[in-house]
């Protein structure tokens, strides 16, 4: 098992196969370890990793400081407040500012697309994306991908349906790419409204009703309804959406019997997911993601700073 | 920049003879081997024959040594006086936007542009007056008095004006000055993304802005523009369907006219590549098929004119978040050579680029330059068509370095520019020095 090398994590897309099975396999091997009683392990000792996170996320950020500390790295926590119009200053500075202190690795969230990457540009340790805007979040898809295979085994040939608001989420983005980088097939669903424009070229297929979207389905994908995202109208009221695309136990006879549903949460009940089917233990796996998020972030930390030498130290200036 | 900007070269007296030269002429169509003769900052004579056998005894020479000599460019749509950057891309006229701080929507402002080009005494400097009152698209501006204060035309900028009832009254109102409007077309409405809509835009995550926003505005100005009769000029057009709706309103014999500007037919939305916020602009940049369209639109005559749209954004302005970014280009000193791929490329012939840059934009501006004519002002650009070199935002003179074109290899490089028979640049390479024969 080859632990692959990366310079930071921004991204699944360009992101090679063997890449991502390498990851996948990594973290496997962490979800023992976190199952039993001493959890933690010296890999990371004395490393330093700082949690940016820009844009609330309790969950996430709580993941991945889970995951370092379990690796032994001291994790120092910073929420930005994003209320400053021009937050874009304080992103470049703040970033220079931690990079001068030598972490060995920053883990940012941000709420505009591309903000990781411009960040990643101006620093000498690894960058991990915890999601930017409407761009990324390649954890999450990684997250999703081991816990499908450790259902089914495999990815291949797995038919995926990720519903509700594509536009605005990133989550939607990094599945789409790395479900196709590992062989699954791919469909969209949601009203015209949520839907980015040309997705198709992305290479999925894309459905407006549940009743075909979800037809014959391996996974189902449920999306949350970003309201905080949404400028203007996108859809009529919170029940006319619930109606048509919120996931309840008549729209999920669609897909296949033994589909599983999947949430990166947090879940919005009674807006695209029914209470009834997210605490379905039979078919809800969504806890289950949460736990494989910390050995998933583990695996990604060790990748790319748990080599003997920062992978960048190099290019230290 | 190998070359040297000079603010106190001194007025032009007596006669300069620029011989050896390939000439360009664009209003004649023409392109030949000639000499163009220059007196008190006029153009007094050119010709193919003129001075065949060598300048006569008694007036300066300078040998062009088979360098291209053309009508210097007239840019009509230039953000903040950048006078050095002008000279040194070959711009000897240039028509200042009016979204300035304060905007041009009061007749001190234009008067103040005029005694500030004086001053600096590089390109000749024009403005735009402000169509509507602080560029808000609500109320008119004092068309008639900032005309009389020298306003070559009104625009609101990078503005749309989105009520159909001001651009109207607009309209009509300018026919009493014979005014030019120019006007951007993007419906407001539809244009508050960050880069143009498509699969490059939901690959990155960034809000779109779709290209039909272009082709509405633009049918609604030309219902407009037939209504009123008003003198309409469409700017920087970006999308195969603008192009296709102009070419259809000029073929129903409407007088309407538009421009595009550089980015639009040099690049696509591709140049966003990885968050590059240098490829930020207004309307963004579009589609391969769009440009392509573009392209097509300046070899069959849709399209006008070529402007710079040349518009500085400091570093903290484009060092951010994409969503965050200013938008807008520097484009005085690329503009020849990038407009020059045009010709490289097989698209265009060098008279009918030099239409494009210089004769047309003069016509329609009502400038004085921007042709070769006995009389009009020696406003003249000699360049290298075949000089290749690369783009380098760091070599670059202007202040800022926000270049869409940076680290482009392109081909062509102003050798010298000429403003009222004064020489206000020289590339270093091109040393040779009037001298009396």
């Amino acid at each position: 098992m080859g632990v692959p090398r990366l310079p930071h994590l921004l991204g699944i897309e360009g992101l090679a196969p063997e890449a991502i099975s390498g990851l996948l396999d990594l973290s496997e091997s962490y979800i023992d370890q976190n199952r039993s009683i001493d959890k933690r392990r010296d890999l990371l000792a004395g490393r330093t990793v700082i949690n940016l996170f820009f844009e609330n996320s309790t969950r996430t950020r709580t993941s991945f400081e889970v995951a370092a500390k379990r690796l032994g790295a001291d994790v120092i926590n910073m929420d930005v407040a994003t209320s400053s119009v021009r937050k874009g200053e304080t992103l470049l500075d703040t970033a220079m500012t931690l990079n001068a202190m030598r972490p060995d690795s920053i883990v940012v969230r941000h709420s505009e697309s591309g903000a990781v990457n411009l960040l990643s540009q101006k620093v000498n340790c690894a960058v991990i994306n915890a999601g930017d805007g409407q761009h990324e979040h390649p954890t999450q898809a990684l997250l999703d991908a081991l816990t499908i295979r450790r259902r089914r085994g495999s990815l291949q040939g797995l038919l995926v349906a990720i519903c509700g608001d594509i536009m605005h989420s990133r989550v939607a983005r990094s599945n789409i790419h790395l479900l196709q980088i590992m062989g699954a097939r791919v469909r969209v669903v949601g009203p015209p409204t949520l839907m980015p424009t040309d997705i198709e070229k992305m290479g999925v297929e894309v459905h407006y009703s549940m009743k075909t979207g979800l037809k014959d389905v391996d996974i189902v994908m449920m999306l949350r309804l970003q309201t905080e995202r949404m400028q203007g109208l996108f859809v009529p009221s919170i029940s006319e959406y619930f109606h048509f695309f919120g996931l309840d136990h008549e729209k999920l006879k669609f897909a296949k019997p033994d589909a599983l549903i999947m949430h990166p949460g947090p879940m919005n009940r009674g807006v695209e997911i029914d209470s009834e089917v997210a605490d379905d233990l039979d078919r809800s796996v969504i806890h289950e993601q949460v736990e494989m998020g910390v050995a998933v972030r583990m695996a990604c930390l060790e990748a790319l700073i748990g080599g003997r030498r920062n992978a960048l130290a190099g290019a230290a200036a | 920049m190998r070359g040297n900007v000079d603010k106190s070269a001194p007025q032009h007296s007596g006669s300069t003879a620029y011989i050896n030269a390939r000439i360009i002429d664009p209003t004649g169509d023409s392109e030949y081997r000639g000499a163009v003769l220059i007196s008190d900052g006029k153009i007094a004579d050119y010709g193919p024959n003129l001075f065949a056998s060598g300048a006569p005894y008694g007036i300066q020479s300078v040998d062009c040594r088979g360098l291209y000599l053309a009508p210097g460019l007239v840019d009509t749509r230039v953000l903040a006086s950048a006078g050095a950057a002008a000279a040194v891309g070959g711009i000897t006229s240039l028509v200042l936007l009016p979204d300035n701080e304060p905007p041009f929507d009061d007749a001190s402002l234009i008067e103040f542009v005029a005694r500030r080009a004086r001053q600096v005494k590089l390109a000749n400097m024009y403005a735009y007056g402000a169509l509507t009152v602080g560029l808000e698209g609500k109320e008119l501006a004092e068309i008639g008095l900032l005309a009389e204060a020298g306003a070559v035309a009104f625009t609101d900028a990078d503005h749309a004006v989105g009520n159909a009832q001001v651009m109207r009254r607009a309209l009509y109102y300018a026919k009493a000055f014979d005014a030019l409007i120019v006007h951007l077309p993007q419906e407001p409405t539809l244009s508050t993304g960050n880069m143009t809509s498509g699969e490059t835009a939901t690959r990155l995550g960034l809000s779109g802005n779709p290209p039909l926003a272009e082709v509405m505005m633009v049918e609604r100005d030309i219902r407009l523009a037939e209504m009123t009769g008003g003198r309409l000029h469409l700017a920087k057009i970006s999308t195969a369907e603008a192009v296709a709706a102009i070419a259809a309103a000029k073929a129903r014999g409407l007088k309407i006219t538009c421009d595009t500007a550089a980015p639009y037919f040099a690049l696509n939305d591709l140049a966003v590549g990885d968050y590059r916020t240098f490829g930020k602009l207004v309307p963004p940049l579009r589609a391969e098929k769009d440009r392509m369209a573009v392209v097509e639109g300046l070899k069959n005559g849709t399209i006008d004119a070529i402007v710079s749209d040349h518009r500085p954004q400091d570093q903290d302005s484009k060092r951010v978040p994409f969503a965050q970014a200013e938008p807008g280009g520097i484009g005085l000193e690329t503009l020849l050579p990038i407009s020059l791929e045009l010709v490289h490329n097989g698209h265009l012939t060098l008279p009918r680029l030099f239409q494009l840059l210089s004769s047309t934009p003069a016509r329609l501006f009502g400038l004085p330059g921007g042709k070769l004519a006995k009389g009009a002002p020696a406003d003249l650009v000699v360049f290298d068509a075949d000089y290749a070199w690369k783009v380098d935002r760091d070599v670059l003179c202007s202040k800022t370095k926000n270049t869409p074109f940076d680290e482009r290899p392109v081909q062509g490089r102003v050798m010298a520019t000429i403003v009222g028979g004064r020489t206000i640049y020289r590339d270093d390479s091109f040393t040779t020095t009037a001298q009396a024969a």
